[in-house]
């Protein structure tokens, strides 16, 4: 665990270099990040913000490895992501990266045990080893009562609350967060908001976390501003 | 196990939807077993035919007869075993309505060459004893709910005049693939009223069933009997049953064609249908599957999802149309059983079935999975919300 005042001592686990980004529209190329360089230290609470379209979600899909650059380098545990073929880069998300969405993004057949599951489908455990991992990343969340509900039978911040546990069950090296609080109300996403930030103090994740609300950002030890695909700002 | 589990439970995710497009593959597979048994049906002659057994026939047509003379020389050819007789008589029964096939036929060759024809032995005798004497199959006694000793009258149209018959047995088959709608009747009363009211068209014989010896011999011994009778005033030709049978229905080749071809729109139909059911799911899951490769499952994975569904909607839908094929063909074959007296599923319809189903089921599912398989993982986040 790294507490927030230690940062400046604690070693890099996310390293970007000069990562741009660009997509086509038509014919159109529309620059997203241009020439992106900084670090992440391990144990970080980072909130990426900026108004829409200033590359803060493109920013978080890259370090996620869910999306390509157009040139630079993102190293995370110092491995470059970049380099890494489509199947190397699945098997890489599903041992290092922890994903919390929006909308909870959760398979609506699967129970919350079900869905909390899924991600160790793709590691070696035996059923019981699974079962134990599912039990304890459940009750951390507080819902070891509602594992045998479905994604409807769940409130928006039990469906929130399953998904943080189905992003730490594999203990990821970093969590992403895109809005992990943008479709709650008020009591949920503070909730949500403290659940993440014990992650972070107590278990000592990394999160990354990209969001619109102000509130939100006050729970990470960083805030670092986009717009127009460049930092404009960072406080802390 | 966890991936079969997933795959079911998202089956039934749009029930309706679901069994509706079962319904269609159920209806497909069911008009598609059927017309692939009135094809069977077609061919049920010829299933049933032995390799043991030629016929020989005027070398012009069917139609034109062969003296009678011919039995005897036939019966003297190398590899012949036995010989025996016969005419299609073309009688009607009440009306053009009643149709069912009738022949003149000389019992004691015929019986002996045709041991799947089962008849009790004192039916056969009392056959043989009594000219007017006829044999039907069990189907069609139970049909006109005939009995023994009932008399049945047929209007001759190849051979004029009211022909009347006495009920005398009363054949069932050995084989499924035994007609059991045919009448047979005495050559010699046909030839003896022949005599006396046709005199120039008694002692005409319209083929010949040969026994050989052993089958492997069958087209030396066709080869020659047609030698025997080259250069004389009724040619033969002598064909092995089978071709015999063949060439029949070979007058019918395009209705067959047609009917196979209807059978294979059918599934191409319902391919098409599963198809557009398993895109439009594949669309609407377009997230879920995203989510899956962000977890870091691969794109096998999503593409098993898919198939699997695919191959489940078509497999319960075979299920169903086979279970319908038979109380199906049971009706179809009852309520057209003059034109088509065996109607049997057989097994090899049933694996087409099966081979179809799945056909429809991986197909339908190459496109969903290859565009699932494709997009990105972040184009497919976004379809959520």
């Amino acid at each position: 665990m790294i507490p927030g005042g230690a940062m400046a001592e604690a070693r890099s686990i996310v390293e970007i270099r000069n990562v741009s980004k660009s997509y086509r529209r038509g014919s159109q190329i529309v620059p997203v990040l241009e020439n992106i360089t900084f670090d992440i230290a391990e144990g970080e609470f980072l909130a990426l913000m900026g108004p829409s379209g200033s590359g803060k979600s493109t920013l978080l899909n890259l370090l996620a490895g869910i999306d390509s650059v157009d040139s630079g380098s993102i190293l995370i545990g110092g491995l470059d992501i970049t380099t890494l073929s489509e199947t190397d880069l699945a098997a890489w998300r599903a041992v290092n990266v922890g994903f919390i969405f929006q909308f909870y993004n959760l398979i609506p057949v699967l129970t919350a045990f079900g869905n909390v599951e899924l991600p160790l489908l793709l590691t070696r455990l035996s059923r019981k080893e699974r079962h134990e991992h599912v039990e304890m990343a459940l009750r951390s969340v507080g819902l070891s009562d509602r594992m045998d509900h479905y994604p409807n039978q769940l409130s928006g911040g039990q469906q929130q609350r399953v998904a943080i546990a189905r992003a730490v069950v594999t203990d990821p090296v970093i969590l992403v967060a895109d809005e992990p609080t943008g479709d709650l109300d008020r009591v949920s996403a503070a909730e949500i908001l403290e659940l993440m930030s014990r992650l972070n103090k107590e278990l000592g994740k990394t999160i990354i976390m990209v969001t619109h609300d102000a509130r939100a950002a006050e729970k990470a030890h960083l805030i670092k501003q986009l717009d127009k695909g460049v930092f404009i700002n960072v406080s802390s | 196990m966890f991936l079969l589990r997933l795959v079911f439970r998202n089956v039934f995710r749009h029930k309706l939807r679901t069994w509706l497009t079962v319904l269609g593959i159920t209806i497909a597979i069911l008009a598609f077993g059927l017309l692939r048994t009135v094809i069977s049906a077609w061919y049920a002659g010829v299933e049933a035919s032995s390799a043991s057994r030629l016929v020989t026939r005027n070398a012009i047509s069917i139609i034109f007869t062969l003296p009678l003379s011919y039995e005897e020389r036939i019966r003297q050819t190398e590899g012949v075993r036995i010989v025996s007789g016969g005419n299609w008589f073309g009688g009607i029964y009440i009306d053009e309505k009643h149709f069912f096939a009738n022949f003149a036929i000389e019992p004691k060759p015929f019986f002996a060459l045709y041991p799947e024809i089962i008849l009790p032995p004192e039916q056969e005798a009392a056959f043989i004893r009594d000219r007017k004497g006829f044999v039907a199959g069990r189907k069609l006694v139970e049909k006109y709910g005939w009995k023994l000793g009932d008399t049945v009258t047929l209007r001759g149209t190849i051979f004029p005049g009211q022909w009347d018959f006495v009920m005398r047995g009363i054949y069932k088959g050995r084989d499924k693939n035994v007609d059991e709608t045919t009448f047979y009747f005495q050559w010699d009363y046909l030839n003896e009223k022949m005599k006396k009211t046709y005199p120039q068209r008694a002692d005409q014989i319209g083929f010949f069933m040969i026994g050989v010896t052993r089958p492997d011999i069958a087209s030396d011994v066709a080869a020659r009997i047609d030698n025997e009778f080259r250069n004389s005033i009724a040619e033969t030709l002598t064909e092995t049953e089978k071709a015999f049978q063949m060439s029949w229905i070979a007058m019918s080749q395009a209705i067959v064609t047609a009917i196979q071809l209807v059978s294979f729109v059918v599934i191409v139909i319902i391919m098409a249908v599963m198809a557009n059911t398993m895109a439009m799911t594949a669309r609407e899951r377009i997230g879920e599957y995203a989510i899956f490769k962000a977890l870091g499952f691969g794109g096998g994975y999503i593409a098993a999802l898919i198939f699997g569904e695919s191959l489940i909607i078509s497999m319960i839908g075979c299920a169903f149309g086979i279970a319908f094929t038979f109380p199906a063909a049971r009706a179809f074959g009852d309520a057209l059983s003059t034109f088509f007296p065996i109607f049997n599923v057989a097994p090899e319809t049933i694996y087409m079935d099966i081979a179809a189903a799945a056909v429809i089921g991986t197909v339908a599912g190459v496109f969903p999975s290859w565009r699932s398989i494709r997009i990105r993982i972040a184009d497919g986040l976004r379809r959520i919300g």
